[in-house]
């Protein structure tokens, strides 16, 4: 995982997207400026047209993904995730918003420069896979090569690039449907990443796959990213997945954007109960470090000194024993850190607070 | 008792009336008995004086058609001849085994070899160049028109009528307009052809292409497809095996139609074979041919399908079809050494059809008596009471006693103890139906007033389908009457009533037991299977062998047909259940028996529903096929109409049939969906 720093210009940038379904799906928007309006008046929009019957499955969301970046979007079942990924690669169009690519509004180039777009810039994954059942593997993954035109030999050669980068070197002339779940998705995988995009989608690769293959690719998935430093928009709805590969996430309901930043905020900093309850469920001890816990009060003298990143799993054995805690190095700043940082952290992940009754 | 049902009441309640009226009082009622001739449209005068300023204005136009069609047939026919036949028995057999397996590359071996050791190899080749020259035309236009129909919503709507129109227009009436304005040749045949084959490609053409994953669609813009490439480089590919699909069914309807086309005479190939010998009453020789019609069928289904099926394509290989090109050649080679591999000779052609004879001869003599009594016994006992009525049929030669006023009156106080039975028990509707029948019966299809009948059609139809369907019905009926066709109408609905009643009956009954059975199922498959492909007039053969012509003949010969859907429907219907309700009713304790009539045929109802109605479908299309073995129907009509050139005889005779099938179509549609309704089903497949 690559940390970004914060003042890289976006790769990509969505800005004020809406996506309504339904009757009168472009009347509603006709005369609003979506980008003047505030979150609330977008919210209460929102549930206006959902009174009037239509079907809002983006509400005015906006975010953007830095150079090298993995975001990764989650929400449940039905909050827009695939729409709002649909919309950043327009197989949706959305029905108001501006999606911005290098600073170019994709909404507004022609047919012609979008299929050129795709055909260079964008790569996306399914969640089943989309493979195409008359090509054998090696065919998929040339596929959108040959849509181009590329000469045979340019083409099969960049294809079994990508399917050793995988690792289905060997399978080449199977059918799809000769594959397991897995290998298919390799499949998807090698075929979006053929194009050598700068941008990839992902929209909840590895959802149909069991656990543990699933964790296998995401440690896949994480070694082709450290070579190739995409640009990645990710979705899942499982949040150790998002926990494991994500530097920065955003949170869905409804079609709108809760919450978005680095997983630790999310679970140190949850805006609301929503977000909250993804969070719960999580082994803290495995996320939290002595840099996220610590006060901001520098350290009394003459105790011991760890770095940032320390786990505080590791640390609270010490912490245990030794009531005056740790002094951490944040950069080039000490701070200080008790056994009481440590629990009040963990009680902001925590809503029900009824335990002990006054 | 809901406000729906009152109103049944007083319908049924009112045509039970009309019909009781029309029964006691037939001989007072006059016109209404028997539609008068001096209400019935002359219609077929104008329709023929039309279709001749047609001919003579745009004559010319279909002239340079079937000119232009010549070519490729004639093209088609020398390339077939040309080849000698050990050539293109390497061909087959490979298709065969690349579709099929050896199994397969077995039978169309067998299959090829009857063709040429029985003497059938020419005749064959001629209609099977119909065959090869309407399929691409069929296939071509069907997918275009699929197409279309898939990219518009509006061309949608617009074919998908029209598709169900022609479907249910016989393939007989077909041959007369084209007959008129092509010219007798083998143009005819090919043109009829195409246009019955390409309805199936059309539909397998949208379901296909509309049945192609999101996702795949998704992958393939986000692989840069422009439009073209999407639709031909990832739809049709991804459609690919429901397309092939369709090939399959229009193969079949195409090598159907060109039998049926050589009706018309004129062409030396294997349908005319059949049907000249059938009418020289040389049963053997058309047997002897017939099957081969049989074996092209079943060898042309198979490879087609066998293509169609290998949907996830495991190996391609260049190199079997260059083994292929070589052993073609050589067999050709060898076919000019030795000419027995071109020109089977005429001395050598096996040709049992004179024992066949002299054997079928031999058993007329011997069992005599028992196809007589078995004849017989149909004709007295079920088809002419339902024809003529049990007031004529039963006389003392027949059932041993007449219809006395004293059996009369018994008849009537039996009907009415049932019909009080059932009042009694609340059942008041199916009281009025008891009585219904029995006044129908009494009095028979054809001796019933049009009035009652009439009445009888119009309420089944309103209380299936509603008020709309009410009115369709009242308009068909109509129709009937108007142009004069009432009479064979009402004999086309006895005999296929009588055909579609003992199909249905024997035939969901073979498929209940085929669905608890494993073994009676892995039997019938292959038996329906075979049926069902089978070109109609060949399924008439071996019945008027040995019961002659006659509508015993043709009733048979319905049944045989019509059972293969009742079959089938019925056992799926039985062997698709939901599991869960199935063992629910298991673990309550339920006997087999129990779990049969209680749980599992009230389920299947909407399945068993679809089933009689492509029973009736299938009914009618054999139903006009049968006016070759003498009946006195629309068929009858329609052929009458294409052996004197007559257009508008044949063609309101032949959109006659098109309208019972159409109304008997939707109103069992209507039931079935009512029924499925009732118990929250959906069910829209077709098998
Ligand atoms: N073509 C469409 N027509 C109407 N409504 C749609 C359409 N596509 C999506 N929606 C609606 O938009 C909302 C968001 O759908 P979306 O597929 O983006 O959810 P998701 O977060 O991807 O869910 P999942 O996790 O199940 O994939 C849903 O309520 C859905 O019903
Ligand atoms: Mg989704």
């Amino acid at each position: 995982m690559t940390a970004s720093s914060p003042t890289s210009t976006p790769k990509l940038s969505c800005k004020h997207v809406w996506k309504l379904y339904g009757k009168g799906a472009d009347q509603h928007l006709r005369n609003i400026d979506v980008a003047g309006q505030g979150a609330a008046e977008a919210r209460d929009l929102a549930q206006s047209i959902r009174d009037e019957g239509g079907i809002v499955a983006s509400t005015d969301v906006s975010f953007d993904v830095l150079p090298g970046e993995i975001f990764v979007i989650m929400g449940l079942s039905g909050s827009g995730k695939s729409t709002i990924v649909r919309c950043l690669s327009r197989l949706v169009e959305p029905t108001a918003g501006e999606i911005l690519l290098d600073g170019e509004d994709l909404l507004k180039v022609s047919s012609k420069e979008l299929i050129d777009i795709r055909r260079h810039k964008m790569g996306m994954v399914f969640q089943s896979f989309g493979l195409m059942p008359h090509l054998n593997v090696l065919e998929n993954v040339a596929f959108p090569l040959k849509l181009q035109g590329l000469g045979d030999k340019e083409r099969l050669e960049r294809a079994k690039r990508v399917i050793s980068l995988v690792g289905l070197e060997g399978r080449e002339s199977s059918f799809p449907s000769q594959l397991s779940g897995g290998q298919q998705q390799r499949v998807g995988i090698a075929r979006s990443l053929a194009v050598e995009p700068e941008v990839w989608f992902l929209d909840e690769p590895f959802s149909a796959l069991d656990p543990l293959i699933r964790r296998q690719m995401q440690d896949e998935f994480l070694r082709l990213q450290q070579e190739l430093h995409k640009s990645i928009v990710f979705i899942t709805h499982d949040f150790l997945e998002a926990l494991r590969i994500a530097d920065r996430m955003a949170i869905m309901k409804d079609g709108a954007v809760v919450q978005i930043g680095r997983p630790v905020d999310l679970i140190l900093n949850p805006v609301d109960d929503y977000v909250r309850e993804f969070t719960k469920d999580v082994p803290w001890e495995l996320i939290l470090t002595a840099g996220d816990v610590a006060s901001g009060n520098a350290p009394p003298a003459g105790i011991k000194e760890v770095p940032a990143s320390t786990n505080v799993a590791d640390l609270l054995p010490y912490l245990a024993s030794h009531d005056s805690g740790v002094a951490v190095r944040k950069d080039d700043t000490l701070v200080h850190m008790t056994s009481q940082n440590v629990i009040a952290a963990l009680a902001s992940g925590v809503s029900d607070a009824s335990a002990v009754k006054d | 008792m809901d406000s729906s049902s009152d109103r049944s009441l007083v319908v049924w309640l009112a045509v039970t009336v009309l019909v009781a009226i029309c029964v006691v009082f037939a001989k007072n009622l006059g016109p209404l008995v028997i539609y008068p001739d001096a209400l019935v449209l002359p219609v077929t005068d104008p329709m023929n004086t039309a279709m001749r300023w047609f001919v003579v204005t745009f004559g010319w136009f279909f002239k340079a058609i079937s000119w232009l069609l010549d070519w490729p047939i004639l093209l088609a026919k020398s390339l077939l001849h040309a080849v000698p036949w050990a050539a293109w028995f390497v061909l087959w057999i490979y298709l065969a085994l690349r579709a099929g397996g050896r199994g397969l590359a077995i039978f169309t071996a067998i299959s090829l070899m009857y063709m040429v050791t029985f003497g059938f190899w020419s005749q064959s080749m001629n209609s099977f160049a119909l065959v090869v020259v309407s399929i691409p035309m069929a296939v071509a236009l069907g997918f275009a028109l699929g197409t279309w129909g898939f990219l518009s919503d509006r061309a949608y709507r617009i074919i998908m009528p029209i598709l169900d129109l022609m479907q249910t227009v016989p393939a007989f009436a077909y041959l007369l307009p084209i007959l008129l304005l092509f010219g007798f040749g083998t143009t005819v045949g090919l043109v009829a052809s195409i246009l019955f084959a390409f309805p199936p490609m059309v539909r397998n053409t949208i379901v296909g292409l509309r049945g192609v994953p999101d996702e795949v669609i998704e992958s393939g813009l986000m692989s840069g497809a422009t439009p073209s490439q999407l639709f031909w480089r990832v739809r049709v590919p991804t459609a690919q095996r429901q397309i092939l699909l369709g090939v399959n069914q229009t193969t079949m309807a195409s090598l159907s139609m060109v039998i049926i086309a050589s009706i018309i005479g004129g062409t030396n190939d294997i349908g005319w074979e059949v049907l000249s010998t059938m009418r020289k009453a040389q049963f053997g020789e058309s047997l002897l041919a017939g099957i081969v019609i049989a074996l092209m069928a079943m060898v042309l289904d198979r490879i087609t399908w066998g293509f169609a099926v290998q949907s996830s394509p495991t190996k391609r290989g260049a190199a079997g079809w260059i083994i292929c090109a070589v052993l073609f050649g050589a067999a050709w080679l060898l076919a000019l050494l030795f000419p027995p591999f071109k020109d089977w000779p005429e001395a050598w052609v096996l040709n049992p059809a004179p024992a066949m004879n002299a054997g079928l001869e031999w058993i007329f003599v011997e069992f005599r008596t028992v196809l007589e009594a078995i004849k017989r016994a149909a004709l007295f006992y079920l088809m002419l009471p339902i024809k003529i009525g049990l007031s004529q049929a039963v006389s003392p030669f027949t059932w041993g006693f007449a219809m006395t006023p004293a059996v009369t009156t018994g008849y009537s106080l039996i009907v009415a103890a049932v019909a009080a039975y059932f009042s009694f028990k609340g059942k008041l509707l199916p009281a009025l139906w008891v009585i219904l029948f029995a006044l129908v019966l009494y009095s028979g299809l054809t001796g019933l007033a049009w009035v009652a009948l009439s009445a009888v059609i119009v309420a089944l139809a309103w209380q299936a389908g509603g008020k709309n369907l009410a009115l369709w019905a009242l308009a068909g009926v109509a129709f009937l009457l108007l142009t004069g066709i009432w009479e064979p109408s009402v004999i086309s609905l006895y005999l296929c009533g009588v055909g579609v009643l003992l199909s249905f009956i024997f035939g969901s009954a073979i498929g209940t037991w085929a669905s608890e059975n494993d073994t009676v199922s892995r039997m019938v498959r292959p038996v329906i299977d075979t049926l069902q492909t089978m070109p109609l007039f060949v399924i008439l053969i071996p019945f008027v062998m040995v019961f002659k012509i006659g509508e015993f003949t043709a009733l048979l010969a319905i049944i045989v047909y019509a059972i293969v859907p009742a079959i089938r429907y019925t056992e799926h219907g039985l062997r698709n259940l939901p599991h869960d309700v199935i063992e629910a009713a298991t673990a309550i304790g339920t006997t087999p028996r129990q779990l049969l009539w209680q749980v599992k045929l009230p389920l299947a109802v909407p399945s068993i529903m679809l089933g009689l109605n492509q029973t009736i479908m299938f009914g009618i299309s054999m139903l006009v096929i049968t006016a070759l073995v003498g009946t006195d129907d629309l068929g009858q009509q329609i052929y009458i109409g294409l052996g004197d050139g007559d257009f508008g005889v044949g063609m309101t005779a032949g959109i006659g049939m098109a309208i019972i099938a159409m109304i008997a179509d939707r109103i069992t549609q209507g039931f079935s969906q009512q029924i499925q309704a009732r118990l929250g089903v959906k069910l829209n497949e077709s098998l």
